[in-house]
């Protein structure tokens, strides 16, 4: 009994005071603090982290970015007024080809044949013309002595020494020989004009054979051909295609946004997709009257130094417009939209502050403009890790995200 | 008077802490999965938080654009500028896909946007806001593109220029913001194969492609649209769904859709998963607590015996009990915010859940406790003597 009361003692004992309430203490007034500490700082009622920036001052240059295709500035469709079977094409894509020279014939089928049978109808009308002239002479002669024995009949019968029945006769004659005259007269201009004619029909046809040679309208380089020998071709449908491939410009397609200041004259960087590593140099040189309504897009048309690329491919153009000096600009990231007002968040005693300002341009490195509404001291938000609202807590970092 | 529960848990404190640590991490993992579904549901909320709209304007008869496929030509946005107390219209494209980023698939939210107009990101975290108009591309953070990073979608190579936080769909993919024509071209132009095969299909070799042309991409998915200050949305989206006939979304509207019909499923999964696991968690506190006690029932019999009150007792079981809990919060709580950043997809943690925790976890203790006072009082004295 009495060793097992000693051992409840020790037992007390060791509950009891084996350690010192001082380290209790100690560790609560530690551990408290910094799980306090770590839920504010660390978990959801956290502050806003951002970053901020000042205005600064700088030359901006203004540029405007379009896509489009390279194309030939002129470029020529060859093709039949007539349709028929194409018996010869003699260039084929990427020959160089000079003005009239001849490109493809179409069969003529029977042109030839119809030409000699022109031909030879000539050759007849005029041996008609000459029967004509000849029964012209003819009539004539016969109208004269017809003439000439009514006249000596007239006087005869004056005094009485021919019959009236007589007179008559010789009347007839002589008007008969009339017609005949005026007849033989016709039938000759009838013949000139068959003459006329069939010169004209041969004429024609010389003018159809010609239409079977096409030639090149210009000099330029043959950058399509549509069809084969042998392959039937309608009136119109194209046979060849032809362009000044040293006179090249690119169809840019530029967002109406970003169009008001673009100029004719403007320099240009041309990226073609081709390649993607090189910058070519271009002009503005044509912008359309007419923009684009579906896509909102202006047509900008930037003519290519270099003569040097394929037809359709795909560019990048950047135009560049005039630059501003002295330009006070922000960051584009700092530059909000709150209902309709343009604005930035300012950091002011560790709260977020909506101020309006007035912008101009924005460069593609994504700098804008700030006209009016900013000191130069003013502390603006640029990046923040949530959408910031008016008196958020805010604690300043160098940056949200490492680089 | 000294604090017997004190004493006896510096008497062995080294077991005290590693139960309350081991009991800490389960109510980390629960609190954890609390803000999985938080996360859920924020996920979903953020989708129609940060397009900044205040109506949604989809195809007719549709739940798009973000349940179901909707599709709306793109003057449509022109068009309702013109009715009252609409102060700005943007068109939005999106589209799910699967991107490469050099070995790695990624899966996204392509969003086309318009620049200035809703549906921009209100906020970078990095870089700068999309200013050419073509093959610029804002990435969000959790995509892992990093600034100046090309990515190739379709056709076209898109240089990141700034970086978006918690930009994500509702299914908790990271968008990627690309100019609305591109992101047309992406959704409605197809590949080249295709194409060569329209072509014969239609026998015309210009009709199909010609990328740039206005024919092939002028759908969008939506159009986003914010109010005048003063118009009730309602009475906005009734007038534009009976004069446009199209179906128009409000806010709340978009909330149900999202949060009660398209994660309606994972979301309860996941809740359902929640409370057996705060059930669980629960009753191991319980037996923890209960066979702590359990194991001190010599010690007790000993403070009975020498004329310990019952108070006194029960006093510092309760104090034990409520102390273990206090640990565990606390290393529940701070494993928790530590690793829920390394989570794939978003978990929020919110104060009131943590709150609600803190106390679910004190009742917890407290209760297991009255069983274990109920058995340490119930305990005979003289098992002190006899054991």
């Amino acid at each position: 009994m009495k060793s097992a009361l000693s051992g409840i003692r020790n037992k007390l004992h060791k509950i009891i005071s084996t350690h010192a309430p001082q380290k209790t203490i100690l560790l609560a007034t530690l551990t408290i603090p910094a799980f306090l500490w770590f839920i504010t700082t660390q978990g959801p009622l956290a502050p806003v982290k951002v970053t901020t920036t000042t205005l600064q001052t700088s030359t901006l240059h203004a540029d405007v970015f379009g896509v489009g295709t390279v194309e030939a500035r002129h470029s020529y469709t060859i093709s039949p007024v007539m349709t028929g079977r194409i018996s010869r094409l003699t260039v084929d894509q990427g020959d160089t080809v000079q003005t009239g020279q001849l490109l493809a014939e179409i069969d003529p089928v029977d042109l030839n044949e119809r030409l000699t049978g022109s031909r030879r109808m000539t050759a007849r009308v005029s041996y008609a013309l000459a029967a004509a002239e000849a029964q012209l002479g003819e009539a004539q002669s016969r109208h004269k002595t017809a003439s000439a024995t009514y006249q000596r009949y007239v006087e005869l019968r004056s005094r009485n020494f021919v019959s009236q029945e007589m007179l008559d006769a010789r009347l007839h004659e002589k008007n008969s020989a009339d017609a005949a005259l005026t007849a033989a007269n016709a039938n000759l201009a009838a013949a000139k004009e068959d003459l006329k004619k069939t010169s004209s029909d041969t004429e024609g046809i010389v003018r159809l054979l010609k239409q079977t040679r096409l030639t090149s309208p210009v000099n330029g380089t043959v950058i399509a051909r549509h069809t084969e020998p042998g392959n039937i071709a309608a009136a119109g449908t194209p046979v060849l295609q032809i362009a000044d491939t040293k006179d090249l410009w690119i169809r840019t397609r530029v967002d109406q946004q970003q169009a008001g200041g673009l100029r004719v004259g403007q320099q240009a960087t041309i990226v073609l997709r081709s390649r993607p590593q090189n910058q070519l140099a271009g002009t503005v040189a044509r912008i359309d009257l007419v923009s684009d309504s579906v896509t909102e897009e202006r047509i900008v048309n930037v003519s290519l130094a270099e003569g040097l690329s394929h037809l359709g491919e795909n560019a990048e153009v950047t135009i560049a417009l005039s630059a501003v000096d002295m330009a006070r600009s922000l960051p584009a990231a700092a530059i909000k939209q709150i209902n309709q007002q343009c604005g930035v968040w300012l950091l002011q005693n560790g709260q977020a502050r909506f101020h309006a300002v007035k912008t101009g341009i924005t460069t593609r490195d994504g700098r804008i403009q700030i006209m009016e509404g900013l000191s130069p001291q003013d502390e603006v938000i640029v990046y923040s890790q949530q959408a910031l609202s008016e008196g958020l807590k805010l604690k300043l970092v160098r940056e949200l995200v490492k680089s | 008077m000294i604090n017997l529960a004190g004493r006896d848990i510096l008497h062995n404190w080294g077991k005290f802490v590693m139960t309350g640590a081991g009991l800490g991490l389960l109510i980390g993992v629960t609190l954890t999965m609390a803000g999985v579904y938080r996360g859920m549901v924020d996920d979903a909320q953020a989708l129609i938080v940060n397009s900044g709209a205040d109506l949604w304007v989809v195809q007719k008869d549709t739940l798009g654009p973000y349940a179901e496929p909707s599709a709306l030509h793109d003057d449509v946005a022109r068009d309702l500028l013109l009715q009252p107390g609409v102060m700005a219209a943007g068109n939005a494209a999106y589209l799910t896909m699967q991107i490469q980023q050099g070995k790695r698939e990624v899966r996204i939210m392509l969003v086309g946007i318009e620049a200035g107009k809703p549906g921009t990101p209100a906020y970078l975290v990095a870089g700068r806001p999309i200013t050419q108009s073509h093959y610029e591309a804002l990435a969000d953070i959790k995509s892992g593109f990093s600034l100046g990073e090309r990515i190739r979608i379709r056709r076209h190579e898109y240089t990141v220029t700034g970086l978006t936080r918690r930009m994500v769909s509702s299914s908790g993919d990271p968008m990627i913001f690309v100019p609305l024509k591109d992101a047309q071209e992406v959704q409605f132009l197809k590949d080249n194969d295709a194409l060569l095969n329209e072509r014969i299909r239609t026998n015309s070799a210009q009709r199909t492609l010609d990328a740039s042309s206005p024919s092939s991409s002028q759908m969008v998915n939506a159009v986003l649209v914010q109010l005048k200050p003063g118009f009730s949305d309602e009475s906005v989206a009734n007038g534009i769904r009976r004069w446009k006939h199209v179906q128009t979304y409000t806010r709340a509207q978009m909330e149900e859709i999202l949060v009660a019909r398209l994660i309606a499923t994972s979301a309860k999964q996941i809740f359902m998963f929640l409370v057996i696991l705060s059930i669980v968690s629960a009753a191991i506190v319980a037996f923890i607590i209960y066979t702590m006690t359990m194991n001190k029932i010599r010690e007790i019999a000993v403070l009975k015996l020498v004329g310990a009150s019952n108070q006194t007792i029960s006093g510092m079981i309760l104090q034990q009990a409520l102390g273990l809990g206090l640990i565990g919060f606390v290393v529940g709580k701070t494993a928790a915010t530590f690793w829920a950043p390394l989570f794939p997809k978003y978990v929020l943690l919110i104060p009131g859940d943590a709150l609600r925790g803190f106390f679910l976890v004190m009742l917890m203790c407290a209760l297991a406790s009255s069983f274990a006072i109920r058995a340490a009082l119930r305990v005979d004295p003289s098992s002190a003597i006899g054991g």
